[in-house]
């Protein structure tokens, strides 16, 4: 059953990076557009995103739930060490989460857009720069459980050039996933272009992005390249995420949505892939050479039974209806309609 | 002001945030549900301007009961650690489930709010419905968790080890069914007199009259026969209260000594030091019979536990009585708008009908909080009954002080947001929804 656990650990965390990415992307986008189409980026994001975006940040909660009840003690070495973060991103969710329902349901529409607007696109950038940063310093063995003055234990296990690094590599690929995300979802020739332009830009920022993590590590002492290089799997995963890179360019001159979010998804789960493989299952590094296990601190058999259980029944409920939802609403047709 | 205060303060006050837009979010379903259907079987627009109008608001409210859910989850750990490290494993599996009841109604929303025009009418009536059952069921599985920290159970205590552990034991505690009956009558009560008060006032204001009646009906009636439950289901909990957490009970009546033929204190200052109650109104032998059901019987006072296990008892008591007195006032309001409806249907013009609702607006949600005050605070200073106390559970990061106040001030601001976002959604009504020109449709 632990590794059941485990499967839908790792699933949530890489549906809430792929739709919940892609989700904060459009806030990305939309302060990175010019300003004369600024309006019309802002309406087709807003089609396409909400009536799923509540469901996409559900994969947070289902992966944090899943951390305090199956694996308590990573959870809670998390919450104490990397408080600051932590409040950073919740801040940041907080003000993006409310501003994007203030700014399409009051029902005057005035100056208190000025007020929302920029408070959306910003927690949009805020909100994932924290989350890499987190994800970044768990891994990194940053974490020093011996520290006993207030900056080594509670500041530099996360402010360091590799996490700030993972941190500006999670914004470009949210950028990057709501920039091809966006082409399916236009209708209009000139708006493709524009967007198809935008994705062929996303694409060399992330790999930039990813270029700046290697060079961090380095200057951080952290062997990145050995874990990801390092085992056969993960090496294969990077590959074949590579040349997948070719394909999605033929797709992008091609006009093939649907084509291309596979790609993307599939880019992104692999680079989540070779990130966690190495070091399974640690998933925690500190400083002191300890490693928090998904194995061995898992919650006692039968909690992991009942949340294994918890976690199949509940995505026999879960899964159709979130296909259908996303069914219903995400053809270009059908979408267009929903406006007005 | 020390950490452990600031900490405590802070879990408080984001759950007392949480809780009004849980429970507008998990009520407003219905009574959405319930004009809908009136439309779709009257086909009387003045319905579907309604189910419109409300369905807007629950999306706000909705999106901010989400973004102070989601930051509670991991509030538990940044202010807790401690306690989760433990309790995650024993009470999860209450939370575990509620994620897949978050889920399907998040899921459901996206359909319902985005689903006019494009879904068959009657599943589109439907997807509301579950919005409204998942909240509920939510609301009842977190319920369910807190009441494992009053009646810790599915787990044995051995040495400082939590062993043997049974997650579906501990989601069925001793507690579990009194505390989520209450919690979700308490839901409907609160709601439903907020919004019958808010449309009460657009009345007297004779705005959009239509309207306005339409919806305070709805409102209304659910507000009124959840009111006439709540004592019910109150006395449920006092006895439940008695026999698990006797200390907590008697904080709750400021009772310092075990004793039979106990009174029942109502009102009052209790004065610790002297471990009397001033002022009170005393009701011989009352609480006795309705803690045991024997005028006779024998309840237990603060000095069966230890001087430093014992709750705070002013806070406690004084709780206790806002929550039972506003629930009384709130049972009144109920008879007479019952008595209007059956016999006297010349009230319900009436302007003093109306400004009693427009003054009972606030006074679910006061008692909501205070409820929950008398739960928190009289478990003190336990954070897991008898097993753990809340000063060993906190975290050891110094400065929480600040992260206090900067929620504290985020709590604030959205507040005063959605109270004026509100405001505007209201104001709009007359050129958004004028039923008497039949407009077309204007929105969505
Ligand atoms: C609209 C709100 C409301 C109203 C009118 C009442 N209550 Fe209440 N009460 C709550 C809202 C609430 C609550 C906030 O929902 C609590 C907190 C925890 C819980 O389960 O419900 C609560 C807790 C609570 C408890 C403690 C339960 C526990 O710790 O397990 C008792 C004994 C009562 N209530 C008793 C009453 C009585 C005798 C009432 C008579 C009218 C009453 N309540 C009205
Ligand atoms: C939503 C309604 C709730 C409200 C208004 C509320 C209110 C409070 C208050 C006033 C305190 C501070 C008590 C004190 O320090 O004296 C507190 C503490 C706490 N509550 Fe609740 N509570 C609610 C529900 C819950 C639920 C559902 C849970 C968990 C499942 C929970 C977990 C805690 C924890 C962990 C603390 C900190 C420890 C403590 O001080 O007891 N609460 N809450
Ligand atoms: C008595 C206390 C509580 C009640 C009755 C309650 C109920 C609810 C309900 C009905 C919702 C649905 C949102 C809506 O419709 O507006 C919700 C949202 C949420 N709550 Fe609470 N809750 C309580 C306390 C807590 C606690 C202690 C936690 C932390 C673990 C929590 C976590 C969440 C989360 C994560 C969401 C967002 C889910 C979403 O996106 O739909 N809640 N809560």
């Amino acid at each position: 059953m632990i590794y059941v656990v485990i499967v839908f650990l790792w699933t949530a965390i890489l549906l809430y990076i792929l739709l919940g990415g892609a989700d904060f992307g459009a806030g990305i986008i939309e302060l990175m557009t010019a300003k004369e189409n600024k309006a019309k980026t802002r309406k087709t994001m807003y089609k396409a995103i909400g009536p799923i975006w509540e469901a996409n940040h559900m994969w947070l909660i289902i992966a944090v739930v899943i951390l305090f009840v199956g694996f308590p003690k990573i959870y809670a070495t998390i919450s104490v060490y990397l408080h600051i973060p932590l409040v950073c991103m919740l801040l940041g969710i907080i003000a993006r989460g409310t501003a994007f329902v203030f700014r399409n349901y009051d029902a005057v529409k005035d100056d208190m857009q000025k007020v929302y607007t920029p408070i959306f696109v910003y927690s949009s950038l805020i909100t994932p720069f924290f989350l890499g940063i987190i994800a970044a310093s768990a891994v990194s063995g940053q974490i020093d459980p011996l520290a006993n003055d207030f900056l080594s234990a509670f500041i530099f296990s996360w402010l360091n050039w590799f996490s700030v690094a993972v941190g500006i590599f999670t914004v470009s690929i949210c950028g990057f996933l709501a920039t091809i995300f966006i082409i399916g979802q236009t209708t209009d020739e000139g708006d493709r272009a524009h967007f198809v332009g935008k994705a062929r830009r996303a694409i060399f920022f992330v790999m930039g992005c990813g270029a700046l993590v290697f060079l961090a590590a380095a200057v951080e002492h952290i062997p990145l390249a050995t874990w990801i290089f390092g085992d056969t799997p993960g090496l294969i995963a990077i590959i074949a995420a590579s040349l997948s890179l070719i394909v999605m360019f033929y797709a992008l001159n091609k006009n093939k949505p649907i084509l291309l979010r596979l790609l993307a998804g599939f880019q992104v789960a692999m680079i989540l892939f070779a990130a966690t493989y190495s070091h399974f299952p640690d998933i925690v590094l500190l400083k002191n050479g300890g490693n928090l296990s998904l194995l061995i601190h898992q919650g006692q058999a039968k909690t992991i039974a009942t949340l294994g259980y918890a976690l199949l029944i509940g995505s026999l409920f879960i899964l159709p209806a979130l296909v259908y939802l996303i069914y219903i609403f995400q053809t270009p047709k059908k979408a267009s309609q929903i406006a007005e | 002001m020390d950490d452990f205060l600031a900490a405590r303060l802070q879990m408080a006050f984001s759950l007392g945030f949480h809780i009004v837009f849980a429970c507008i979010g998990m009520v407003m379903p219905f009574f959405m549900s319930v004009a809908h259907f009136y439309w779709l079987r009257t086909k009387k627009v003045v319905y579907k301007d309604v189910t419109k109008a409300w369905s807007k608001g629950v999306a706000i409210f909705f999106a901010t009961g989400a973004v102070s859910g989601t930051v509670l989850s991991f509030e538990l750990g940044l202010l807790w650690p401690k306690f989760m490290e433990h309790a995650g494993p024993i009470f999860g599996m209450p939370f575990s489930l509620e994620g897949t009841a978050f889920f399907i109604e998040a899921i459901a929303l996206g359909f319902y709010l985005y689903g006019w025009n494009r879904l068959n009418p009657w599943f589109h009536w439907a997807t509301g419905v579950v919005v409204g059952i998942s909240g509920l069921l939510s609301g009842i599985l977190v319920v369910a968790a807190n009441a494992w920290m009053n009646s810790p159970a599915g787990f044995d205590y051995i040495d400082g080890q939590y062993l043997n552990i049974d997650p579906v034991k501990a989601m069925f505690n001793d507690a579990w069914f009194s505390q989520s009956l209450h919690m979700s009558v308490a839901a409907f009560v609160s709601t439903g007199f907020a919004v019958a008060g808010v449309h009460a006032l657009m009345i007297l204001k004779g705005k959009n009259v239509n309207f306005h009646s339409k919806a305070f009906k709805i409102a209304a009636v659910f507000g009124t026969v959840a009111a006439c439950l709540q004592p019910i289901s109150g006395d449920i909990s006092a006895k439940d209260v008695a026999k698990r957490q006797p200390e907590k009970l008697a904080a709750m009546e400021a009772h310092f000594h075990t004793e039979r033929n106990a009174p029942l204190i109502i009102g009052g200052i209790p004065d610790t030091a002297n471990k009397t109650v001033d002022y009170a109104i005393k009701i011989p032998g009352l609480l006795s019979f309705m803690a045991t059901g024997d005028f006779n019987g024998e309840v237990k006072g603060l000095d069966s536990v230890p001087k430093d296990e014992q709750p705070p008892v002013a806070v406690t008591h004084y709780a206790f009585q806002i929550m039972v007195g506003l629930g009384m006032a709130m049972v009144l309001i109920a008879v007479l708008y019952f008595i209007a409806l059956w016999k006297k249907r010349q009230w319900l013009n009436s302007r003093w009908l109306l400004r009693l609702f427009v003054v009972a607006t606030p006074l679910g949600f006061i008692a909501l909080e205070a409820g929950w005050t008398v739960t928190e605070v009289g478990r003190q200073p336990w954070i897991i009954r008898g097993v753990m106390r809340t000063a060993d559970a906190v975290t050891p990061m110094p400065g929480i002080t600040y992260s206090f106040y900067l929620f504290t001030a985020v709590y604030i601001s959205l507040a005063i947001i959605v109270s004026l976002l509100l405001f505007r959604q209201i104001t709009m009504v007359d050129e958004l929804y004028d039923s008497e020109n039949l407009s077309k449709d204007k929105l969505l």
